[in-house]
Parts: structure tokens; C-alpha cells; sequence
């Protein structure tokens, strides 16, 4: 449950916090989910990775059907000198997930240091 | 453990976002660039996007409708004309910002803020030619009018108005893969833009490759490889016209032999415009249209870039409608039509940029020997900012003759020079080029066109005129300098007054057209005129496109707007034509084998049209580049690179003259080769290239011509169309070479009820994420066009109206 809710308040706060703040405020919301809701280190990186790797697969997905995956098909030439719309959406999706994951850890680390004492 | 746990991965979590938000590790902030709410993605523009929208601007004076029809083309309708320029203004912004702003930068040399120190050679080659100095001295002109003011002044606030209303996350995309922001735009930059087109068509000059080639080729042999006058020029004005007495004698110094034609030049090899800059335009009488109304045509040839350096647009005001292509820089409509006319331009391309051999009394360049004194130079200091580097000042003398573009400090692409050259060139004087497109828009009839014209100084072009009460007209344009024969072919001497311009020829007495006897005019950057004008007019002139324009417009009668179109995209080789037989007979069948023989027939099958499919054209191609170098390769290898290489026409002027001509020797050789030696050699040579092009499967000429158009960086291959199925080249109507040609076509057909078509090579948005990107390429490669729509207010009930944009006055 812990984890399920970690996850879905992790990709709100991702999103409402990208509306406002650069990209990487992502991992504050995932740091600050982490803080919230205690759970293992593993499990809280499991819960930020797997949120923003759904918001953003979710976001750059919407954005590149409606726009018939024109603009996918060039960034992916130029950034993964290939041309693979999917390709680039999982590789979005893969560098927000990663920085929220290592942000929920480390948010986690914190909250375990709390329950100890 | 806790800490540690916690200190481990907020390191990690941060450290990856430096990584992924800057340039260091990575070759590209990829966290940055593909953040779905910021990044790239927001520039996916949505193929269904809406783009209406109700704006309010403090700065307009009254309302205003935009409407958007259904290729994107602005319809701009607008209570006050200044609001217009505003809203094309923020229309420019909003679809093509990063090019204005990069074009600009370039214009201004300020490449190297964004790119670093590779742009500092640029840079520093544009300030010292004075393009800042150029700019500033127009804006003044352009000031100083309260109609180009006023345009000027509304123009800025409207891309104004857009960049302040960027966020991160709509910022072009360039902008975020270059990482650089856009710049405020001004009054100077729209200047700088004008100054930029003066350096693509009227900046040409070969000084210091002929003052090159002098030093390697004695006078007889100059004049065999760069004749003064071609004999087969069709000029624009007719052989024959008579021109009034010349308000200017020109004479050239006493010493002109001795001093002029014996320097000692150092060589410079400096940044050029393409050579190939030019265009076609001509119109019809109604004695020759089917419809009895005047047909006017134009498309001028450039270098073919993404984003278009056009952008289609409609402004309609109290005063004018006008339709036509627009500079995403500057106000008002460049090439098109309104209610009452046509116009449209080709370069006129004289020599108006010489340079002068200075002598300065010392190292400290404060002081240049000048009519027997010393004289004071002035500095202009030049800051040029370099990203991720400190600023480098370029201290430029500036002489009674302009900027000493080139000292021991600077040369090109060289090490610095010994010596000291100031260049002179026109565009560095005050004008007003807005005011000709401002008069155009609005001119109402021949006289309206002339008074118009008048005001062109830089770049000088021929303007071509049709008006529906059936006037027709080309003024050949500009403020020419009035040269004594020779006069800036090569480095002149700086030490006194005896080598300056000596007037600049009245615009009254430049050769023009009206209404003329044969029911045409026309022009394609070949020479102005024949022999019999009173001032000297220069060299290089390509003369093709000239001879078969004027002989199927001679030719033809009844004419009809899709007569003109299939004009505009004939593919007949008239160059080829002339040098064909020629070649033809001197080839020696008898040494030719297997392959050999079947490019031979191929050849002498072709029916001299460059056609996508046709491989007689490549053959051709490939033969006649053979045969140049096969002519003067020898000659030419014993010089450095920097020399001029004979211009086309000459070569074929020569062997069409007299089969023994000099150069066809092979200096390398005992024997002395004849005309049929070098041609067989020619045809050998390749026979070889074209059995490699053959194995890739390349001989058809469209797919070895591998026409592209490429994203304005050039080095984003992604952004580029390829091999795009088209025919054309050199020396043909449809001049569509590599990555430069026809980069506007327009029909208009002066019937009551305007019929008007046109196309360019691109999109009406510069956004790569957007389906109007690249949209009209497929269609200006089959040689198709779209109707150009006058829309009237009656009409926004229209089914191509697609969306429409409200700006008022009011606050919201």
C-alpha cells in the first residue's frame, strides 16, 4: 500500500513541480515522498523509479502521438544516432526515473535513520 | 550507516543531474533536453494544433484579424498599417525567432556567443568588412524616414512582444539544443538583416584572386581567361538601345598601366557569397498573354536553407492589400503583388566592393599617407564575446576609403598580412532599402514603381514591373559607381585620390525597360547591357539562363499562367547546346571501348534537358568538368589555390572561336596537344567516374545531383532533407543546383481578378517539430505550385480559413 501510494504521490508531485520548476525538481518530490512515507531504501527507489518512469513514458508518449512522432524521429537520430521514436521515449523515461529513484533513496536513508533513534 | 546511506545517495542523485543538466560529461544535458515538460517534447507540436488566439497589445492602435489558412500563410488584416508591421512582427517571431536571431548574429558577427571561439574568424571578417558600421549608418537613413521609422519601430515591438513571452518550455528548439537564449530584438538588427542580403548579393568581388593571377599570367593570357566582354550575352536591355549622354566622365588615372596593373599584392582568401546568387524574372505584355493582362514571373536563386529565408504572408491595410514572400527580419512584403501590380528582383551583381592598398606610417595605424600628408585614421574598437571565453577586442582602422579590412592582425583565413587593405564598399553608405519595399507595396502604376526603385541603392537589382493596366517594366537598379574600364578589377592603390569612385552613376541613367516593343522584359543576372553604355560594368556575368529565357519568351504567344510555370521549371541545357557539337566532333570514337562506347551513345542520344531521370545530363556533367581541367589543370596547377578559375562561358566562348586556343596545350607534354586530344582524354577521364557512378546507381542526374536542403547549421543531419527528385542545374531556367536554386517561384497574372501561384522550398514554420516544417518541398520538386489567395474581409467565412488570431488594442 505504502508503496503504491509513494508511487502515485512521487508522479503528482513530479509533474505539479515541473509545471513551475526546472526538470530535476523531481527529485525533490521524489526526496520529499520518501521523507513522508517511510519504506525500505530498495523498495523507495522502486516507488520514485517506477513513477517518473511512468509519468514521463506517459507524457512523452501523449506528446509524440499527437504529433505523429515527427519530432521523435529526428531527436532520436540525434541523440541515439538512430531512428527509434520508442527508443527515445524509453530513454526519457530511463533519466528522469533513475534521478527520482536515487532521490527517493536518499530520502529514505534519512527516514530510517529517524525510526532508529 | 544511516548517514553515509543518505551523504552516498545524494551525492549520486545529484551528481547524475549535473551530469544530465550540462555539457560536462555528456556531449548533451540530457535531462534538460528530454524533460517531457520542458524539453525537446514541448516543441512536438500537436498535428492537430489550434493555433488561434486573442491577444492584447498596448502598442497597436486598433483592432486586428489574423486569419491562418490552411498552409499556415497569415492573413493580416489591420485598422492602422503600423499595426501590420507590429504583427508580422510577432508572427515572424513566433514561427522562425531562431533564425532571425542567428541570421542577425552572423550579419553582426556575433557567432562566436553562441558557438564559441570557431566563430571567431567569422566574426571578425564581418566586423572588419564594416557590416556593424554598414548597419548603423542605415539605421540612421532608415530613422530619419517617419514611414520606415514608424514600420521599423512596430516591427521591433511585435518580436519584442513574442520573446518576452517565452518560457523554458516554449523556447524554439534550436534554442534549447544549442543552449543559448534568444536576443531582443531592435531597429539596428532589422538593419543588419538588410545588410546581410547586401552581403550575399552585392559583396562579390574576385580582387585579390585576379591581382593573384596576374602574378602568374602575363596580360594576353589574362584577357584569353577573364575577357571583359562575352559574345554571346543576350543583355537585359537589348543590343541597339541608345543611352543618353553620361552626366559622369569617368577617367581613369594617368599612371593606371604602370602602377594599377604592376602591384604587388599580398593574397587574401577571404569569406565569399556563393557565386551562384542570382535569379530570373521577366514579364509579359497582354499582346502576348491569353488573357490580354500581364504575366509577371520571379525566382530569385539562393542558397536553400531550413528554416526558408522566405516566409509567405498577406498584409492588408487601408491603405494597400500586398501578397508575397517576406523577410523573417524585416517589415513589409519583399517579392509579390498587390491590387494594382507585380514586382519581383534579380541581383544586378556588379563590382561595388574594392579595396585599396594602405600605408600607414607605423605599426600604431594611427597615421595612412594620403594626397602627399599624413592622415589621421579613426579606430572602431570591435568586442566580440566568446561563449565560455573572455571577450576579444579587434581594433579596425578606418580610412577615407572604409575599414582596413585586412593588416598584419588579421587576413582571412591566412596569417596576418604585410601589407594593409581598406575596403570600399557601397553598402557601408547611408540608404533606405525598407522605403523601395514600402513604395512597392503600395504602387498603383508605373510611375508609383519607378519612384520606388529609385531608392534602391544596395543590393542593386533588376526589378521587374507588370501592372494591370498593362504596363511592363525593369529598371537594372542601384548605386553603381561610375568605373573607368578596369576601374576595381583588382587592388587599387590608397595613396591618393586618383583611384577612388568617381560618382556614382544618377539612378536616372540607369538602363531600363518600358513597355517595350517586343512585349517582354526580362533578366538573369547577365550583363545589363551591351558595349554601348557609357560606364564600365565588370566581368562576371553568366549569360544562359539570359539566351533561352529571351528565346522562348520571343517565341512564345498566347500565353497563359501555367505556360509560365512550366517555364519557370524547364530543364533546357542551352549551355549545353552550344558546346555540344563542339565536343561531339572532337572526340575520337575510334579509342573509345566497351563502356566508353555506351556513355558515348548515351551522349549523343541526350536531348540537352537536365531532367531528374535523364543520365545524359549526368554524362554531360561529368564530361565538360573533365574537359575544364583537362584545358587548364595543367596551366592551373603550377598556381596556388587562391586563383580565380575562368568563368564557364569563356571556355566556351574560346573552343566555339578557335579550336587552337592556348590553354588546350598540355604544358606537361613535348607534343602539342590539339583540341580533339584533350577532349578524347576528357571523355576517357570520364568514362571512369561515371562506370563508379554507375555501379552506386547514380546516373540518373537527379540522384547524382542529390539536391538537399539543410537545417541552417548545416551539422544537424537529422533536420535536413536528402536527395530530394529534381531536376535543373547551372546554366538552366530551373536552376537547382546542390543546396541552392529557385528559393521562391512566383506567377502573377494581372487579370481584374488577380490569378496568382507560387511556392518555395520549405514551410511556413521553422519549428522541426512541426508538420509545416518541410511541407512544401515535395510540391516545389515536382514542379507544382499553390494558388496564392488575396484574401478580401468578405471571405473569412472561407473554407481555408483555419484558424484565427484576435489582436486588440485593449488591455485583457
Amino acid at each position: 500500500m505504502k508503496f503504491i501510494t509513494s508511487l502515485i504521490l512521487t508522479a503528482l508531485l513530479s509533474y505539479s513541480a515541473c509545471l513551475f520548476l526546472p526538470w530535476w525538481s523531481i527529485a525533490i518530490a521524489a526526496f520529499l515522498v520518501a521523507l513522508l512515507i517511510s519504506q525500505k531504501i530498495g523498495w523507495a527507489f522502486l516507488s520514485g523509479f517506477l513513477a517518473v518512469f511512468i509519468l514521463w513514458f506517459a507524457l512523452s508518449q501523449y506528446i509524440s502521438s499527437k504529433n505523429e512522432d515527427i519530432l521523435a524521429h529526428k531527436v532520436s537520430q540525434i541523440i541515439l544516432q538512430t531512428d527509434n521514436p520508442f527508443m527515445l521515449i524509453l530513454v526519457t523515461s530511463f533519466i528522469g526515473a533513475v534521478v527520482a529513484g536515487l532521490a527517493a533513496a536518499a530520502g529514505a536513508s534519512l527516514k530510517l535513520k529517524k525510526l532508529r533513534n | 550507516m544511516r548517514i553515509i546511506s543518505f551523504l552516498l545517495f545524494s551525492i549520486l542523485t545529484i551528481g547524475f543531474i549535473i551530469i544530465l543538466n550540462t555539457k560536462w560529461v555528456l556531449p548533451a544535458p540530457l535531462g534538460k533536453l528530454l524533460a517531457p515538460q520542458s524539453g525537446l517534447w514541448q516543441n512536438a507540436e500537436d498535428v492537430n494544433e489550434n493555433f488561434s488566439e486573442d491577444l492584447s497589445f498596448p502598442q497597436l492602435k486598433g483592432n486586428a484579424s489574423v486569419y491562418i489558412d490552411e498552409r499556415l500563410v497569415p492573413h493580416i488584416f489591420v485598422e492602422q498599417e503600423n499595426d501590420a508591421y507590429f504583427i508580422q512582427g510577432y508572427l515572424h517571431a513566433k514561427f522562425r525567432l531562431w533564425q532571425m536571431d542567428l541570421q542577425t548574429r552572423a550579419a553582426a558577427g556575433e557567432v562566436s556567443e553562441v558557438i564559441g571561439e570557431k566563430g571567431l574568424a567569422h566574426d571578425r571578417e564581418f566586423r572588419r568588412l564594416g557590416m556593424v558600421y554598414g548597419a548603423e549608418n542605415a539605421l540612421k537613413e532608415m530613422e530619419a524616414n517617419p514611414a520606415t521609422r514608424a514600420s521599423c519601430d512596430a516591427y521591433t515591438a511585435g518580436v519584442n512582444e513574442y520573446i518576452n513571452s517565452l518560457t523554458e518550455s516554449s523556447l524554439p528548439f534550436e534554442y534549447k539544443l544549442m543552449g543559448f537564449k534568444p536576443r531582443a530584438w531592435s531597429n539596428l538588427r532589422s538593419a543588419l538583416f538588410l545588410k546581410y542580403m547586401s552581403y550575399d548579393l552585392a559583396s562579390s568581388e574576385t580582387d585579390f584572386e585576379m591581382e593573384h593571377a596576374r602574378s602568374y599570367f602575363d596580360s594576353t593570357d589574362m584577357n584569353l581567361l577573364y575577357p571583359v566582354l562575352q559574345d554571346s550575352a543576350d543583355p537585359i536591355i537589348p543590343k541597339g538601345t541608345i543611352f543618353p549622354e553620361p552626366s559622369i566622365h569617368v577617367k581613369a588615372p594617368a599612371n593606371v598601366d604602370s602602377v594599377y596593373l604592376k602591384g604587388d599584392v599580398q593574397v587574401i582568401e577571404n569569406e565569399k557569397p556563393n557565386p551562384a546568387n542570382g535569379s530570373n524574372n521577366w514579364a509579359v505584355s497582354g499582346k502576348k498573354t491569353k488573357s490580354g493582362y500581364p504575366i509577371l514571373c520571379n525566382d530569385p536563386h539562393l542558397g536553400l536553407n531550413l528554416p526558408s529565408l522566405w516566409y509567405e504572408i498577406q498584409i492588408s491595410t487601408p491603405e494597400f492589400n500586398a501578397y508575397g514572400v517576406s523577410f523573417p527580419g524585416a517589415p513589409g512584403v519583399i517579392i509579390g503583388y498587390n491590387d494594382s501590380c507585380a514586382f519581383g528582383f534579380t541581383n544586378g551583381g556588379r563590382d561595388v566592393r574594392d579595396y585599396y592598398e594602405i600605408k600607414f606610417k607605423d605599426d600604431r595605424r594611427q597615421e595612412y599617407w594620403f594626397n602627399n600628408e599624413w592622415k589621421k585614421t579613426t579606430f572602431r574598437i570591435e568586442e566580440i564575446k566568446i561563449a565560455g571565453k573572455p571577450n576579444f577586442y579587434d581594433t579596425v582602422a578606418y580610412t577615407i576609403f572604409g575599414p582596413v579590412m585586412y593588416d598584419k592582425s588579421f587576413a582571412g583565413k591566412k596569417d596576418g598580412s604585410k601589407k594593409n587593405y581598406a575596403v570600399r564598399w557601397k553598402a557601408h553608405d547611408a540608404s533606405n532599402e525598407l522605403l523601395i519595399f514600402n513604395k512597392l507595396n503600395r504602387a498603383k502604376n508605373y510611375e508609383d514603381y519607378k519612384e520606388a526603385c529609385m531608392k534602391l541603392e544596395v543590393p542593386g537589382q533588376n526589378v521587374a514591373f507588370a501592372c494591370k493596366n498593362g504596363d511592363i517594366a525593369i529598371r537594372t537598379q542601384g548605386a553603381w559607381p561610375a568605373k573607368w574600364t578596369g576601374q576595381g578589377d583588382f587592388i587599387m592603390p590608397g595613396q591618393d585620390s586618383s583611384y577612388m569612385w568617381q560618382g556614382i552613376i544618377p539612378q536616372a541613367e540607369v538602363p531600363y525597360q518600358y513597355n517595350p516593343e517586343r512585349g517582354f522584359i526580362s533578366s538573369a543576372n547577365q550583363r545589363p547591357v551591351q558595349d554601348d553604355y557609357p560606364y564600365y560594368l565588370g566581368r562576371n556575368y553568366p549569360s544562359s539562363r539570359g539566351i533561352i529565357i529571351n528565346r522562348l519568351l520571343r517565341s512564345m504567344e498566347q500565353i497563359t499562367p501555367q505556360d509560365m510555370m512550366q517555364m519557370q521549371n524547364n530543364n533546357y541545357n542551352v549551355f549545353a547546346e552550344t558546346v555540344m557539337p563542339v565536343l561531339l566532333k572532337n572526340i575520337d570514337a575510334t579509342t573509345l571501348t566497351g563502356k566508353d562506347q555506351e556513355y558515348l551513345k548515351i551522349l549523343r542520344n541526350w536531348d540537352l534537358r537536365n531532367d531528374a531521370d535523364s543520365k545524359g545530363a549526368t554524362v554531360f556533367y561529368i564530361f565538360w568538368n573533365k574537359f575544364k581541367t583537362a584545358v587548364f589543370g595543367d596551366e592551373f596547377a603550377k598556381v596556388p589555390d587562391g586563383v580565380l578559375q575562368p568563368q564557364e562561358s569563356t571556355l566556351e566562348e574560346a573552343i566555339l572561336r578557335d579550336s587552337s586556343y592556348k590553354f588546350i596545350d598540355n604544358i606537361n607534354t613535348v607534343q602539342k596537344e590539339t583540341l580533339s586530344d584533350v577532349t578524347t582524354q576528357a571523355f576517357l577521364a570520364a568514362g571512369k567516374e561515371l562506370s563508379t557512378i554507375e555501379i552506386a546507381k547514380e546516373l540518373p542526374w537527379a540522384l547524382y545531383k542529390a539536391t538537399e536542403i539543410d537545417h541552417l547549421t548545416k551539422v544537424i543531419p537529422a533536420l535536413n532533407r536528402l536527395n530530394i527528385p529534381i531536376g535543373g542545374g547551372e546554366h538552366i531556367i530551373n536552376a537547382t543546383k546542390k543546396n541552392h536554386g529557385p528559393s521562391w517561384r512566383m506567377v502573377v497574372s494581372l487579370t481584374p481578378q488577380t490569378e496568382a501561384y507560387g511556392v518555395y522550398p520549405g514551410g511556413q514554420s521553422g519549428n522541426p517539430g512541426s508538420k509545416f516544417y518541410d511541407n512544401f518541398i515535395d510540391q516545389w520538386a515536382a514542379g507544382k505550385y499553390y494558388s496564392l489567395w488575396m484574401m478580401t474581409k468578405e471571405e473569412v467565412k472561407d473554407a481555408r480559413i483555419k484558424w484565427t488570431m484576435h489582436f486588440s488594442s485593449k488591455k485583457a
